[in-house]
């Protein structure tokens, strides 16, 4: 009997206990909630207020203009030039990233002798600010006056007998191939300046590209390749048929860190070259910053950094409630 | 064991991050960082003044420093916070400025160009009037009617010009200039014939720069000056102006072909540098505004030895004018500081302090002109004979929303010389014009 | 030593595989290599061997003129040293209170979910990859209002705030690895909430809080645009914010931007160089995995 009281009595006191605590647990998270519900959805909210307004000059109006900032902007020739750069450097910096992470990764992963070593020189850009990859790779890509007197990465070229690889870098103002489309009020095709912003972003990102792929390649079961290999498959079957599959969820990932981090890009281009020359290596980020900030067009600046914020949800969201319906299931 | 490693180890990180912390409070408390909450009520001759401006380099740092030494002579109790942002010759400055002023927190009193740029300020209601002051202080009769018209609006005065610039200047390496037997160009087609010798010598004719993202929309407005003469070139920048005008085109072409014979690294060279090149000898002449003056005379250069000056081909006979000046905030934490402040700008003895060292002459007429060097002096005596144009870069004929629009059009035609372009946006932005 | 046995008869062919791996291993360290190479060199230079014709000689003479002018300032520089102690009280607790939040938040996502729990959880991490640029104007706006705009504890709160996503991410999947029987089994020894916390969640949470405050602190020790438009006033300038204003100056003075660069990188490498080892492992742990 006294045994059954107790036995009955603890279910009793856990179900209170589990009341309150799931009480304490929403209570815990209630701050980090409501922080975010403002700071996040409010700001948005009000930001996208702000773009429907027509608020220029140091004070705010609240007269509402509809999607008038918005057609303003997709109209201008220098926002259009904006989203061409943001491919750009989206693609290059996305491709090279995962390319060039995922061959250091398997090098690396290849029984090397010194690979703390190279590992460590490998991801210690990541540890940097996008300011001083900034700073330090402008000056390596300050082409001089060239061939002649030149600086930077082009005097090192010249110094040690491959001056032919000089080239104007981030001074370079071609468009390639540069089309014109009627209705278009920019020049299509990859603008070469971007090319060296690009290699400075990679310098800094590929490494940590590396290290999500070196914990994927560590995470595959050796057995399984081994007995691929004793089935006769050659190293490269192997790392087809099956490193390669396994690692596809660490690309996602990478995809989606590294894709963000591109379509918000400022701080490396603000200090690389500021978006020139011209403003073929601008993005909207630097836009919306200048806009605002120093013609005081607070209501079309609010547009821009809302375009950007949907092209950043669109390929975020489908990744995130993706996750979402995996891990339920799970 | 594993997780016990990794506990010490965070716990040494954290105690490390906390005497850093530490460490971290003592020097930077000992720094007279006195909180905005500080009654603003100061003993008299107290308190602290925070002067906001973008004056970083060689010259211009020597002549804010100039004043302020004067500044704390005259008040040795004052912290003076020298708040200055570099680069983009004042660009990243007055974003700083204006989200301080969106935040409520206005520094005591900032540098502005008198002129349209001060107009933004003055609707946003962020200033206060001044007329008062001038009187007190009797600026108003020492200061050319001219100027004052320029810091005049709504029937009052806003700010107390410091200085006056001249933006059409064209600097050359007098070396380069006597080796081949060249004069200074004095119109747009000598500037031709001279450049076309320079190149065939390898030498880089014109400098210019462009990391600032105002040197090329600079060299235009001196060459919309040479090509619509002062008048019609003032006209430009009135609401409603036309810009069809064929001669815009023209002054395209020719900013075309004097970029042609530039340096093509333009783009990762800041103004500075473009001077640099000039006094380096690797470049002959550079357009720029007489703070280029400042800039030599901090590199220990002598002007009529290293470096000549002339107006701007096509310019000469009109003095194409700018002025920095400092206005008192609305809602100044350091209301009599910072009146101090402006009283000692608009003052003689402020001003032949600021000036010699800035490479830019006084705002006042009855400046002691022998403190000046000879190229200052032929720019006050130019100020005072020639004709005036007010520089649309930098702030004095035309409002910052324009300004943007112009200045983007022409570092986008620094970049691909299309001249068609540059006269398509140049149209489009004149719809900012107000 | 098996593997040896296995590819011994192809011996030449792994040889020459070996020199190739070694030759692109190589080729990549001289890339990741060089700027660092530029910045140590051009540092250590004193102003009279500094020319641009000569940038990749190495120093004939080592010299910290360089540093002190970034540090202390002098002729047109405004040094960062004030701005670096600034850096040091703004990372530190910003840092700390993140760990502890992300840490809670973590540990609610993962072991008491609640109804929309996981939907809560998918909405604080989409905080993560917001363009700051959306939420700038109405931010000083906020801080204004609430009297925190150009001050110190303003920007620790809005890392914080915008540190939350990815704190709480990485403490979620951490603790999803630690077994729910271990949570049950502290409910069932009638442990509350904050009990299971301390004595099962936090034991086995040094990883994650390592993982974290690394993390955070790089992040926002490197940060600029928030440092840019919330502490604008010069004396609360986080290190970013100087060290752009360094280089945005003068193009001419560019071993003093190399020797700021360095200030500026040193903090970060340290804590990379040292606990380094750590973050990796903290990162083949699965920690930052999804």
């Amino acid at each position: 009997m006294r045994q059954a009281k107790t036995l009955s009595a603890h279910p009793a006191r856990r179900v209170r206990w589990m009341h309150r605590d799931r009480a304490i647990a929403l209570a815990m998270i209630a701050p980090s909630a409501l922080a975010i519900a403002v700071f996040v959805y409010g700001f948005i909210g009000w930001t996208a207020y702000i773009s429907m307004t027509d608020w220029r000059g140091l004070t705010m109006s609240t007269s509402f203009v509809g999607f008038d900032n918005y057609l303003t902007i997709f109209n201008t020739g220098r926002f259009q030039t904006n989203i061409r750069n943001l491919i750009v450097f989206t693609a290059f910096f996305l491709a090279s990233c995962l390319v060039i992470g995922l061959l250091l990764a398997v090098l690396v992963d290849s029984r090397i002798r010194a690979e703390g070593f190279f590992r460590s020189v490998y991801i210690f850009p990541m540890a940097l600010s996008f300011i001083v990859t900034g700073v330090v790779w402008q000056w390596l890509f300050a082409p001089g006056n060239w061939p002649n007197d030149p600086t930077g990465i082009n005097l090192l070229f010249k110094q040690s007998g491959l001056g032919f690889l000089q080239a104007a870098w981030t001074t370079d103002t071609n468009v390639v191939p540069g089309w014109r489309i009627e209705g278009v009020r920019t020049r299509i095709g990859i603008p070469m300046a971007m090319i060296p912003v690009v290699v400075a972003a990679v310098w800094q990102m590929s490494g940590f590209v590396m290290a999500m792929y070196l914990a994927g390649l560590r995470g595959i079961p050796e057995e399984i390749k081994e007995a691929a290999r004793v089935d006769g498959a050659t190293e490269w079957q192997v790392f087809r048929t099956i490193t390669l599959p396994m690692l596809q969820p660490i690309t996602l990932s990478a995809v989606i860190i590294l894709g963000h981090i591109s379509l918000k890009i400022f701080d490396l281009i603000v200090t690389m070259t500021g978006g020139a020359p011209g403003n073929n290596t601008e993005v909207p980020g630097l836009y919306m910053y200048e806009i605002t900030f120093k013609a005081n067009k607070f209501a079309e600046g609010a547009a821009v950094a809302m375009v950007m914020l949907v092209v950043v949800a669109l390929l975020v969201a489908p990744y995130l409630i993706y996750n979402r319906r995996t891990e339920v299931e799970r | 064991m594993f997780t016990t490693k990794w506990l010490k180890l965070f716990g040494i990180f954290s105690i490390l991050a906390l005497v850093l912390a530490a460490c971290g409070g003592a020097p930077a408390t000992t720094q007279p960082t006195a909180a905005p909450s500080q009654p603003t009520t100061a003993p008299a001759g107290g308190g602290k003044l925070e002067i906001f401006s973008w004056w970083t380099n060689g010259g211009e740092a020597d002549g804010l420093n100039a004043m302020f030494d004067i500044y704390k002579q005259q008040n040795p109790n004052i912290d003076i916070v020298n708040a200055t942002v570099a680069g983009g010759a004042g660009t990243n400055a007055k974003t700083v400025l204006k989200t301080r002023l969106q935040g409520g927190q206005p520094p005591d009193s900032w540098q502005v160009h008198a002129g349209k740029e001060l107009t933004s300020y003055v609707d946003a209601g962020q200033m206060e009037p001044l007329t008062q002051f001038f009187k007190e202080q009797g600026f108003d009769k020492v200061m050319p009617p001219k100027l004052l018209e320029q810091i005049t609006y709504n029937g009052e005065i806003w700010s107390v010009p410091v200085n006056i610039h001249r933006s059409n200047v064209l600097w050359y390496n007098i070396k380069i200039f006597q080796e081949n037997g060249l004069t200074p160009p004095k119109t747009i087609d000598d500037f031709f014939t001279v450049a076309e010798t320079l190149q065939a010598k390898g030498i880089i004719p014109l400098a210019v720069g462009g990391k600032d993202k105002f040197e090329t929309p600079h060299l235009f407005e001196s060459v919309l000056l040479a090509v619509f003469g002062p008048e019609d070139y003032a006209k430009l920048f009135q609401p409603g102006a036309d810009w069809n005008d064929p001669r815009v085109r023209q002054a395209a072409e020719i900013a075309r072909r004097m970029l042609e014979y530039s340096n093509s690294d333009r783009s990762s060279l800041g103004w500075a540098d473009a001077a640099q090149l000039v006094l380096d000898g690797k470049a002959a002449m550079t357009i720029m505004g007489d703070w280029a003056h400042g800039y030599f005379i901090s590199k220990g250069a002598k002007v009529g030895v290293d470096y000549g000056y002339a107006a701007a081909p096509g310019t000469e006979g009109v003095f194409m004018w700018l002025s920095d000046s400092f206005g008192l905030a609305k809602g100044a934490p350091n209301p009599a500081q910072a009146k101090a402040w402006l009283a000692l700008c608009g003052s003689r003895e402020g001003q032949d302090a600021f000036n010699p060292k800035k490479g830019s002459i006084p705002a006042r007429t009855d400046a002691d002109v022998s403190l000046y060097d000879e190229y200052l002096q032929y720019s006050i005596k130019a100020f005072g004979s020639e004709q005036l144009a007010p520089s649309v870069v930098h702030g004095a004929a035309a409002p910052e929303a324009y300004m943007t629009e112009y200045g983007n059009a022409l570092n986008v035609f620094a970049s691909d010389l299309d001249v068609d372009a540059v006269v398509e946006a140049l149209q489009d932005a004149a719809k900012d014009l107000k | 030593m098996s593997s040896v046995a296995i590819l011994a008869p192809g011996r030449r062919r792994i040889r020459w595989s070996r020199v190739v791996i070694y030759s692109i291993m190589i080729a990549f360290l001289l890339f990741f290599l060089l700027p660092v190479y530029l910045l140590l060199i051009t540092s250590f230079k004193s102003f009279d061997q500094v020319s641009l014709s000569r940038m990749w000689d190495l120093p004939t003479r080592f010299s910290l003129e360089s540093f002190d002018r970034a540090w202390n300032g002098g002729e047109g520089v405004i040094g960062m040293r004030g701005s670096f102690w600034n850096s040091v009280q703004l990372v530190v607790p910003a840092t700390v209170i993140s760990c502890i939040l992300g840490s809670l938040n973590g540990y609610v996502l993962s072991k008491w979910r609640f109804p929309g729990s996981e939907t809560l959880f998918t909405l604080i991490l989409f905080g993560m990859f917001i363009p700051y640029q959306s939420v700038l104007v109405p931010l000083v706006e906020v801080l204004r209002e609430i009297r925190l705009y150009a001050t110190i504890p303003g920007l620790i709160l809005v890392h914080v705030v915008y540190g939350i996503p990815i704190t709480t991410l990485i403490f979620r999947n951490y603790y999803a690895t630690v077994p729910n029987e271990l949570v049950e089994a502290g409910k069932i020894d009638g442990a509350d909430f904050f009990g299971i916390y301390r004595h099962v969640m936090l034991p086995l949470s040094a990883p994650g809080f390592v993982v974290v405050a690394i993390w955070q602190f790089t992040s926002i020790w490197n940060e600029f645009l928030f440092g840019l438009i919330i502490t604008n006033d010069p004396q609360l300038r986080p290190v970013t914010v100087a060290l752009q204003n360094l280089s945005g100056s003068q193009f001419t003075q560019w071993n003093v931007q190399m020797a700021g660069a360095l200030l500026v990188a040193l903090p970060p490498l340290l804590v990379y160089i040292f606990l380094g080892k750590y973050f990796l492992r903290g990162l083949l742990a699965g920690s930052l995995k999804g």
